[in-house]
């Protein structure tokens, strides 16, 4: 090692501050969480209580949020495997600084992912049951062995490169609070920074790279196995499989682009995370959305070819039906658009757009925003009669009104965007993420709708699946519990690795440089 | 697990060697399921009490001669193998099936069915815009090849020797993942604490009989094996008033409905065109349907009921 490891540069004190200072804004978003899980928890006692009856959920929707959750977090949880291990073992330098936020995410979302499939079973008090009794050949088993190695290699993966750091805050806090003084001493395992230690440690790493990529990929397979090992259309899928991978891949690496923007403004780490990280992430994100985009098109396009009698109903309802516009929300709010805003910065011609007068943001946003009043303000106004022949043309008018203002207002802010990429960088991940979730719902929903045999004789609602409070709340406190996991992670281990990006390069204080890719020269080939 | 193991294990071979008996003898293996009690049947008693007895058919058409009892006794475990040598079949014939729902009505009685469940579910069906609406009974099939066991996760569905699935509520975790898995619908899942009735109560919670019922866990049409036992048709074939539904064991190729009619299995197949709901799934149902064709019954109304869908969410 070049320094002394209780030597730390201003960027690096800049890191350490973010794990002792926590000012009024920390405790109030702490707060809010706690205050979102306990109603969350309150939600789930009245579950226990009345069982799953105060669920939306019925016969023919057997799931449905929960499990859109599980999806959801378990698809997020992939990031991990792809940031540390694909860019450890491609030797990208420029993931230095943000593959332990990805790491960090794996590890939050997967105990929020994991705990899904518990909050949706009827009979909790039965879990052993998966013990003494578990069948091999359920997909339940699989999905339990899958997760719980990926959850227990993803926490080595996440822990073993943070050993240095560790001891880096193990020497640091000699002084410090006790909890955090005996934290640290227990995790650091005597890590000294010894050539035979750094030699276990990159040996570690480069195994643990190479076998968490198959481990990671099983796992999403086998959550999309839970529908596709089932007959039934719309889940009955061979593609499934490498269907939810891109899935997953794709959402966890928009949800690291939040992260980033996030703990770059809260812990001012412009020094760590600079535009180019933005940038290079924004490839990433580009190209998984791109995969895809794919695999949505060879998923949708061979059943809809053919139009075959099964498929005919869950298919019309997702491109025409009462699924409509949740379906092209997540394609075009959830895929177009955030790849658009991501390559926006680097199209040559947006500044461009400002010419025009009604592209300019005053005029513009002014007749947007007029007309977004007066459509809120039709239906009041019109007659609700019958007699009024085009009532129904004119009621699905607004539908339409409203995608070309969304459309203006997207030109409009281009320019916007092009001058700030980071702003649009976030904006695209949280409509990709947000959409990724409602695509999970949108695979899972419709499907349930149209069974071989037709809904019938269903008793008074429960011919359509509607959510409740109760599983909104569960919901809602499974995303807090996510974010205050993570948030609590930062500041008791620095969210960007010290050792590693120290190990960058030979100018403790420069910022990444733009080409991003410089290989420290103290580097051994990664891992 | 493993004492469960080990007494299945038994129980096959002690039924084999029962079942191998009469064989020996020479006899052509064939036994016919009779309900007892019934109108038109003919002059015997089907001893079930005593296996390897022979009983002589004479009264029954196209009966092949004699016809050998066979069965182990049956203990009532959870992972019993059912009743040995036996194949239960049900044929539904279409034609007869006048949309009445008695069958649904007998089963919820009888089995205390909880409230939003329909174990037999009679479905208005059209199959295409020419075609004539139909009455569609939908026990759950028994598939010998059975999505929802080979998915359950903890043996609480699992399939017997004599062709019945089973279900097990004091084991199931409430996964639903059954209910995902069948293609039929067949399946239900008690949503919130089943309402107890004193007559359900009053008897034995027995796997066999499908109650008591249990919150948080799946449960379905078992064929009725605690009627079976006791010779009796299940509940929704006994009930029937048109006869719609046969109920018998394949192995001895007889089934009977609540008419009294005993006829040979293979041949009503045959001879009536007998088919399987969605067959093309593979799921190789052990309820057969005779088509619609001549009906003797007023059909459902053209427009069959529409799902009760909501409109755009």
């Amino acid at each position: 090692m070049p320094r002394r490891p209780d030597q730390f540069s201003p960027r690096e004190r800049v890191l350490l501050a973010s794990l002792t200072e926590a000012g009024p804004g920390f405790y109030a978003l702490v707060g809010v969480l706690l205050a979102v899980i306990a109603w969350g928890i309150i939600a789930y006692t009245v579950q226990l209580r009345y069982g799953l009856g105060v669920t939306g959920l019925r016969d023919n929707f057997m799931w449905g949020v929960y499990i859109t959750n599980f999806v959801f977090f378990i698809g997020v949880s992939h990031v991990g495997a792809l940031m540390s291990a694909i860019l450890r073992i491609t030797g990208a330098e420029w993931r230095r600084s943000v593959t332990r936020m990805a790491e960090a995410i794996t590890f939050a979302s997967l105990l929020m992912g994991a705990l899904m499939p518990f909050v949706d079973m009827g009979r909790p008090d039965r879990i052993l049951n998966l013990l003494l009794h578990g069948r091999l050949q359920s997909p339940v088993l699989w999905d339990i062995l899958s997760i719980s190695t990926y959850l227990t290699g993803s926490t080595l993966f996440l822990y073993v490169p943070m050993i240095p750091d560790i001891a880096l805050l193990r020497d640091r806090f000699a002084e410090g609070p006790a909890w955090r003084r005996r934290l640290y001493t227990l995790l650091a395992l005597g890590w000294k920074g010894t050539e035979v230690q750094r030699h276990h440690l990159e040996r570690i790493m480069g195994i643990m790279a190479i076998i968490i990529i198959p481990i990671a990929i099983s796992v999403h397979t086998v959550v999309s196995w839970i529908f596709g090992m089932t007959l039934r259309a719309g889940w009955n899928s061979t593609v499934f499989g490498p269907y939810f991978v891109s899935g997953a891949l794709f959402s966890g690496a928009a949800a690291v682009v939040t992260a980033m923007a996030a703990f770059r403004w809260a812990y001012h780490l412009e020094e760590y995370i600079t535009e180019a990280h933005f940038r290079r992430m924004g490839y990433l994100v580009i190209t998984l959305g791109m995969i895809y985009a794919y695999f949505t098109f060879a998923e949708y396009i061979t059943p809809a070819y053919k139009m075959a009698t099964a498929e005919r109903g869950y298919l019309t309802a997702v491109f025409s039906g009462q699924f409509a516009r949740l379906f092209w929300f997540t394609q075009v709010g959830g895929v177009l658009l955030p790849l658009l805003l991501l390559t926006v910065p680097r199209i040559s011609w947006v500044p461009r757009l400002q010419r025009v007068l009604f592209l300019r943001p005053v005029p513009a946003l002014a007749t947007i925003a007029t007309s977004v009043a007066v459509l809120l303000a039709l239906p009041a106004v019109l007659p609700r009669t019958a007699a009024l022949g085009g009532f129904d043309v004119i009621r699905q008018l607004p539908v339409w009104i409203i995608g070309a203002l969304g459309g203006w207002l997207f030109l409009t802010l281009l320019p916007v965007f092009r001058q700030r990429p980071i702003a649009a960088a976030v904006v695209a991940s949280l409509l990709v993420n947000i959409a990724a979730w409602l695509k999970r719902f949108v695979i899972i929903v419709p499907t349930l709708q149209f069974p071989f045999l037709p809904i019938q004789r269903a008793p008074a609602g429960w011919a359509i699946y509607q959510p409740t409070w109760v599983e909104l709340s569960i919901t809602a406190a499974a995303v807090a519990g996510f974010v205050l996991i993570y948030l609590l992670f930062s500041k008791v281990f620095p969210i960007v690795s010290i050792w590693e990006t120290r190990e960058e390069g030979h100018r403790p204080g420069a910022a990444l440089s733009p080409a991003g890719g410089h290989g420290g020269v103290a580097d051994a080939p990664a891992p | 697990m493993g004492l469960t193991r080990r007494s299945f294990l038994k129980i096959l071979a002690a039924g084999t060697a029962a079942a191998a008996a009469p064989l020996a003898g020479g006899g052509l293996v064939r036994r016919f399921r009779i309900r007892p009690g019934s109108p038109n049947l003919p002059a015997f008693v089907a001893s079930r009490e005593t296996p390897g007895t022979v009983v002589h058919l004479s009264g029954l058409p196209n009966s092949g001669g004699d016809v050998a009892v066979a069965y182990a006794a049956e203990p009532n475990t959870r992972t019993g193998p059912g009743e040995a040598g036996r194949r239960w079949v049900m044929v539904i014939d279409l034609a007869r099936c006048d949309g009445c729902r008695e069958c649904t009505r007998a089963c919820t009685a009888m089995h205390f069915v909880p409230p939003g469940q329909e174990w037999i579910r009679v479905y208005e069906m059209k199959d295409h815009e020419e075609a004539a609406p139909y009455w569609f009974p939908r026990p759950c099939m028994q598939c010998d090849n059975a999505p929802c066991v080979k998915v359950c996760p903890v043996s609480a569905a699992w399939k017997r020797e004599d062709g019945i699935v089973m279900q097990d509520t004091s084991r199931c975790i409430g996964c639903r993942f059954c209910i995902a898995a069948c293609p039929y619908g067949a399946r239900s899942f008690n949503w919130v604490e089943p309402p107890h009735t004193p007559e359900e109560l009053a008897k034995p919670d027995d796997i066999e009989w499908n109650f008591r019922h249990r919150k948080g866990t799946t449960e379905k049409c078992i064929f009725c094996p605690g009627l079976i036992k006791q010779g009796k048709l299940p509940a929704c074939a006994d009930a029937c008033p048109m006869g719609a539904i046969y109920f018998g064991d394949q192995v001895e190729d007889a089934v009977t409905n609540s008419q009294g009619e005993t006829v040979r299995f293979s041949e009503l197949i045959k001879e009536n065109a007998g088919y399987r709901s969605l067959e093309e799934l593979g799921t190789e149902p052990r309820v057969y349907y005779l088509p619609p064709r001549k009906r003797i019954y007023p059909a459902p109304p053209a427009e069959p009921e529409p799902a009760t869908m909501g409109g755009h969410r």
